[in-house]
Order: structure tokens, then C-alpha cells, then sequence
């Protein structure tokens, strides 16, 4: 077996073309994901009965359904809804309304451990319970959200690569278009598992940079 | 009444009590954990309230500022319900919609057992946070408010310091001081010394009677005889959810009427 080092070099400039797009559809999913789920976690926690129980059944319909087909439906459903965004906005929205319901259960989930007693001296100090999530829940569950986290931003950004599936000219498209006119799958491909897992990698590093900074106590 | 009757003393015969309890019962599930307590606490008093553990001490204190919600009862501070309102020609009982709750609650310090300090935050912030964002004082005033009350309970020195960074004993106080900043109608105790070394016990029951003797009125759970006998004007023992006797310190703890009370007295002195 011999590699194509030409193809591998002609490949390396077209591919980073496609890293930028999946680096801008990544960003701006991560941005809404975080921006929602933390919004649904909130009302999971805090919410009335009947908002809590819309949250539920979103992150369950949003667990129960693999992403794929979710993205078929953002995709054929939103121009159905009068809304034509293109493939961008389509896969964008798809990943968001994804990772919104995972990040929901992670902030649920930690800010719910919060000790009681947290709780229990800031109502006796006469916080209402929005008070209560915001200056003493919250602030102290960020720090052990962050890991949970991070596996979300990541397993989003893998999986903007399903994203060609609606022809986004993301970094897997691009490597696809390649195999397809050259025909060097394993070159192409063990290029974009590198490509994958050097952004991963600095997503990681930022990660461990925050975590230390973050303040403990 | 004659006429050298001390103006005081008359005034206070007449005087409502700043807090009134009736009839209070609270159940968990099938368990009934109080059966009907009642009793009345003057302004600038302060009442000890001892008995065995799981006798419904803390369960008290609790329902009194709506931590837990009674199963039945009244509770009145200075003469308003707690919890919710009589309402219409019925007088139907409302049970008041939570910010109006939460500030009532506010009236009512409380300090816990295990303290309960926010370790995110500094001592100051510890102290300062009910006034900035429950009573909506600026950040100067409520830093300034909360820089007395941790010179009032002497820990003006360690205002910049996270919960972690102090002993159970500085811990505590800084909770009285995050109490005291709410300038609250009473405070609450829940076995405050309980969870400390007992070299560290004194500081925090040092900074209770200095409370007592300023005038601030207390309910205070504990197991500290000494200091009910010294700081209390009222102590009622506690035995299955009910009051099995109440009286002024000297009297319940030198001459009990109840069988029960004594055998508990024995106990715990001779410890």
C-alpha cells in the first residue's frame, strides 16, 4: 500500500477551507446550545409545573431521535414553516436545538446537587427562588458543569460532520468532494480524522485553561 | 395597681407578644413530628428551647419561618400571620405567593447548625448579599452594613476571606453577622454549636449573649445548659412533639415539675 502524497498535499489547503466552516457552524451552535440549554435548565429547575414538563419532553423527543433524522427535519421542516435559511442556518438550528437539550440536563443536573443547605440560608435571608439559582446555585455549579460540558462542545463539533448530509460545505463535505473526483479514500479520510483531532484537541486545552482559572473554594 | 408601679413593668403587662404561636403541628408522610405546640415570645427575649433529639426542636424553628410549611397552626409576628393571609368575609386562609414569603422570611434571622455559609463568596459577601439583593441597598451600603455587622461579632479582619478559609467558630459568627444584616425582628438558632470543636463553642455562644443582653429577641435550640441558664428568660422542654414544661431557666432547671424534664436534666448535666 502505498500513500498519494501528492493528493495529501493538494488536499491539506482545501480541507482547512472546510475546517472554517465547521469551526463557524461549531461556534455559533455552541453559542445558542449553551445559551438554551442553560435557559431550559433553569426552567427545569426553577419553572412552573407545566414549563418544566415542555422542557421534559423536549430533552426526551431530542434523546430518543438520532441527530440525523432531527436534521432531516429542521432541514424539510423550516421552509414548510415559511422559513427559507439555506443548509448554513438549517444545520446551525439542527445542532443547536441538540445540544440545548443535553446542556439542560448537565446544568439540571449539577446545579441540582447544590447542598440543600444553600438553598435553605438563602431563602432564610428572604432570596426568592430566581435569586436563589442566580447568585447562589449557579455561580457555584459552573465549575463542575465545565468537564460536562466540554464533552458536549465536543461530541457538537463531531457532529457537524452530519452535517453533509444536507450538502453544508463543512470539513467532511470537502473531504468527500475530494474523494470523489480523486479517489483516495483512506488519504482524504485519515486527513480528516487528523484535521477532527487537532480542533478537539485545543477545544480540550481551552477547556483545562478555564477550569484552572476558574476560582475554587 | 398602685401608683409607685413602675412605668415599664406596666407597660409591659400590656404588651403584645412580637411573636405567637398556636396550636402548631407538623407532619412528614404518616409521622407526626409536632402535635400541637403553642407559646409566646416578648420582644428582646429570649427563649431556649432543649429536649431530646427528635422531639421536634428544629422542626419548630423551621415551620416559624416557613422552611417547612406546618400542617396546622397559626404563627403571628407582631400581630401579622405568617405564611399567608385570612382573606374575604370568610376569612379564608391564602397562603401567600412566594416573593411576599420570601420577604417575611426575611424578618426572621436564622442560623443553621452547619452553618450554611455561600463558599463562593467572601465573608463580606457572605454578610452582604441579603442587603444588596433582597433589600436592595447599593453595593456600598450593603458592604458598608455588612463590614459592621462582622466588627459587631469581631471578625473585621477576616471580611475578605472565603467560608473555607475559617474556623467552625469564625464560620458561624459570620453566619449570625449574614443573620443580623437583615435586621431581622428575631433570630433563630438551630443547635448553632453543635458541629464544632468544643474549644470553639464559647466564641459563638459569647457573641449570642452579647444578642441577648443588646435586647435582640432569640429562639435558640441547643444543648448548651449553660448558656440557657444563663442567657434565657423563657426555656421550654420538649419531649414527642409536645411542650412538656416551660418555665423561667432557674426554675426548670433546679426544680422540674415533670418527671420527664428531670430525667432529661440528669442526663445531660452529667455528661
Amino acid at each position: 500500500m502505498t500513500i498519494d502524497w501528492a493528493i495529501v498535499e493538494m488536499a491539506i489547503p482545501l480541507l482547512a477551507v472546510g475546517t472554517v466552516m465547521t469551526l463557524k457552524i461549531a461556534s455559533v451552535a455552541a453559542l445558542l446550545g449553551l445559551t438554551g440549554g442553560i435557559a431550559l435548565g433553569l426552567v427545569s429547575l426553577g419553572g412552573w409545573a407545566w414549563m418544566r414538563w415542555l422542557v421534559r419532553g423536549y430533552v426526551d423527543f431530542i434523546r430518543g431521535t438520532p441527530l440525523l433524522i432531527q436534521i432531516f427535519i429542521v432541514f424539510f421542516g423550516l421552509p414548510l414553516m415559511g422559513f427559507r435559511l439555506g443548509e448554513f442556518w438549517a444545520g446551525v438550528i439542527a445542532l443547536s436545538l441538540n445540544s440545548a437539550a443535553y446542556i439542560a440536563e448537565i446544568v439540571r443536573g449539577s446545579v441540582g446537587s447544590v447542598e440543600k443547605g444553600q438553598t435553605e440560608a438563602a431563602k432564610s435571608i428572604g432570596m426568592t427562588q430566581g435569586k436563589i439559582l442566580l447568585y447562589i446555585l449557579l455561580p457555584q455549579s459552573i465549575r463542575p458543569m465545565l468537564p460536562a460540558l466540554t464533552n458536549d462542545i465536543i461530541t457538537l463539533l463531531k457532529n457537524t460532520s452530519l452535517l453533509s448530509v444536507i450538502s453544508v460545505y463543512e470539513l467532511t463535505r470537502s473531504g468527500q468532494a475530494i474523494v470523489a473526483s480523486h479517489f483516495a479514500p483512506l488519504e482524504i479520510f485519515a486527513l480528516l480524522a487528523i484535521y477532527y483531532y487537532a480542533i478537539i484537541s485545543v477545544v480540550s486545552w481551552i477547556s483545562r485553561v478555564i477550569e484552572r482559572r476558574l476560582p475554587a473554594w | 395597681m398602685t401608683t409607685d408601679t413602675h412605668p415599664a413593668a406596666e407597660h409591659r403587662t400590656r404588651e403584645k407578644p412580637l411573636l405567637s404561636v398556636q396550636g402548631l403541628r407538623k407532619s412528614f408522610g404518616e409521622r407526626e413530628i409536632l402535635k400541637g405546640i403553642s407559646f409566646d415570645v416578648m420582644s428582646g427575649q429570649t427563649l431556649v428551647l432543649i429536649g431530646p433529639s427528635g422531639s421536634g426542636k428544629t422542626t419548630v424553628l423551621r415551620c416559624l419561618n416557613y422552611l417547612e410549611t406546618p400542617t396546622a397552626g397559626a404563627i403571628e409576628l407582631a400581630g401579622e400571620p405568617v405564611g399567608g393571609a385570612y382573606v374575604g368575609e370568610a376569612a379564608k386562609w391564602a397562603p401567600l405567593p412566594e416573593h411576599r414569603l420570601a420577604l417575611q422570611r426575611s424578618k426572621f434571622g436564622f442560623v443553621f447548625q452547619r452553618f450554611n455559609l455561600f463558599p463562593h463568596l467572601t465573608a463580606l459577601q457572605n454578610v452582604a448579599i441579603g442587603p444588596r439583593k433582597v433589600l436592595g441597598l447599593s453595593r456600598a451600603q450593603a458592604e458598608e452594613r455588612a463590614a459592621e455587622q462582622l466588627a459587631r461579632v469581631s471578625l473585621a479582619e477576616h471580611m475578605d476571606k472565603r467560608p473555607s478559609q475559617l474556623s467552625g467558630g469564625q464560620q458561624q459568627r459570620v453566619a449570625i453577622a449574614r443573620a443580623l444584616a437583615m435586621e431581622p425582628r428575631l433570630i433563630l438558632f438551630d443547635e448553632p454549636t453543635s458541629a464544632l470543636d468544643p474549644e470553639l463553642v464559647h466564641e459563638v455562644l459569647d457573641v449570642m449573649g452579647d444578642l441577648a443582653r443588646e435586647g435582640m429577641t432569640m429562639i435558640v435550640v441547643t444543648h448548651e445548659m449553660g448558656f440557657a441558664r444563663r442567657a434565657a428568660d423563657k426555656v421550654i422542654f420538649m419531649a414527642d412533639g409536645h411542650i412538656v414544661e416551660e418555665g423561667p431557666p432557674e426554675e426548670v432547671f433546679t426544680a422540674p415539675r415533670e418527671e420527664k424534664t428531670r430525667r432529661f436534666l440528669t442526663h445531660v448535666l452529667n455528661r
